[in-house]
């Protein structure tokens, strides 16, 4: 039951971790997801149990970190015309698919964290039926209606 | 499925960064686990005559030092199995004993300022490794000193053994332990890194 150190995991997942946040979170939050979310894995990581599905985990942890992010911008009252998805991105992440992420960031929750982790992230559903706590058949079902969502509006 | 929509998020995704962090962000990532009490062991690699080493620090001080035959994956999960998985490379956590195995390497330092964390040594190892790091620069003690510095006149062989997993090589100076009659004995590093560093200090 040992588990790698914990680097591996930042050289390993970093990428995907990062990709997801951009998408999720938005090119204004993403930074700040990112600490926030290896900062969890890393505060929780001595616990695990057994060192299996580890990108999954940390999709989990990366998952609800955009969520609050998500919630915390609902709350904040931002001027209209500063408002992050509809600006353009900062010149840090230029030209990152950020018109149709903005697009995604407004459907269901579930939906648009299935989107994300299938699409920016890669990864197969297996994982993000576990990252999202679901059934594979679940988690196909809102990429799916995502999807079929997104079409609708981008008709 | 929609062909259109499925394509726009292919193009979206390909234009997502493809790197992972960058090195700006991993050293705020250490700094921020560091003062938040989540940095158990930090390491880096150091060059130095004998091959780039790998060192390792945790807070009470230096607990591993790795020639460069040894994989790092090896190192590593060790360190994370005996000491704790919350593992991260963080350069600037080890500027201080960098600098002093520079200096030890250039010949101006005799005694390493950075303290020991022995963690990764127990029982009659630790005390032989203790007493090797009492052996001072530029002098030689034999094993069977060695042994009875460490309370076990006739654990001679013991003591070898434990100086040849000493986990600290170089700043834990088992180097400086010799056969009897000055032949040179073994090395965790190889014999000529021995020879090397007792000339070393020879000057």
């Amino acid at each position: 039951m040992s588990l790698p150190p914990f680097q591996a995991l930042l050289d390993e997942h970093g990428a995907a971790v990062r990709r997801f946040l951009v998408a999720a979170a938005g090119p204004v939050d993403a930074d700040d997801c990112f600490q926030e979310t290896w900062i969890a894995a890393l505060r929780a990581y001595p616990d695990l149990r057994h060192g299996r599905e580890l990108r999954a985990w940390l999709m989990r942890i990366a998952q609800n970190k955009a969520i609050d992010s998500h919630r915390a911008r609902a709350r904040r009252p931002l001027p209209v015309a500063d408002s992050p998805e509809r600006s353009s991105p900062s010149p840090d992440v230029p030209g990152d698919g950020q018109p149709v992420w903005a697009r995604v960031r407004e459907l269901p929750e579930k939906q648009r964290m299935a989107v994300f982790l299938r699409s920016a992230a890669d990864l197969p559903y297996e994982d993000v039926a576990r990252a999202l706590e679901c059934s594979q058949e679940a988690a196909r079902r809102n990429v799916h209606e995502g999807l079929k969502r997104l079409r609708e509006e981008m008709a | 499925m929609s062909q259109k929509t499925g394509t726009r998020l292919n193009e979206a995704a390909d234009r997502l960064p493809l790197g992972g962090p960058t090195p700006d962000e991993l050293r705020r990532f250490a700094e921020r686990a560091r003062d938040e009490g989540l940095l158990d062991v930090a390491y880096a690699q150091a060059d130095s005559p004998l091959g780039p080493l790998t060192v390792a620090v945790t807070d009470r001080g230096l607990v591993r030092v790795a020639y460069p035959d040894r994989p790092l994956d090896t190192v590593l999960g060790d360190l994370a199995e005996h000491v704790s998985p919350r593992i991260l490379e963080a350069p600037e956590r080890l500027d201080a004993i960098r600098r002093e195995l520079d200096e030890y390497f250039a010949g101006r330092l005799g005694v390493f300022a950075t303290p020991v964390d022995w963690v990764l040594t127990r029982g009659f190892f630790r005390r032989v490794l203790e007493a090797t790091a009492r052996i001072p620069f530029g002098e030689s003690r034999t094993y069977a000193e060695v042994a009875t510095a460490a309370g076990s006149p006739r654990a001679v062989r013991a003591a070898g053994n434990g100086l040849g997993s000493n986990p600290i090589p170089i700043v834990v100076p088992c180097h400086r332990v010799l056969r009897s009659g000055g032949a040179l004995g073994g090395y965790t590093g190889g014999v000529e890194r021995k020879r090397f560093l007792l000339a070393l200090e020879r000057g």
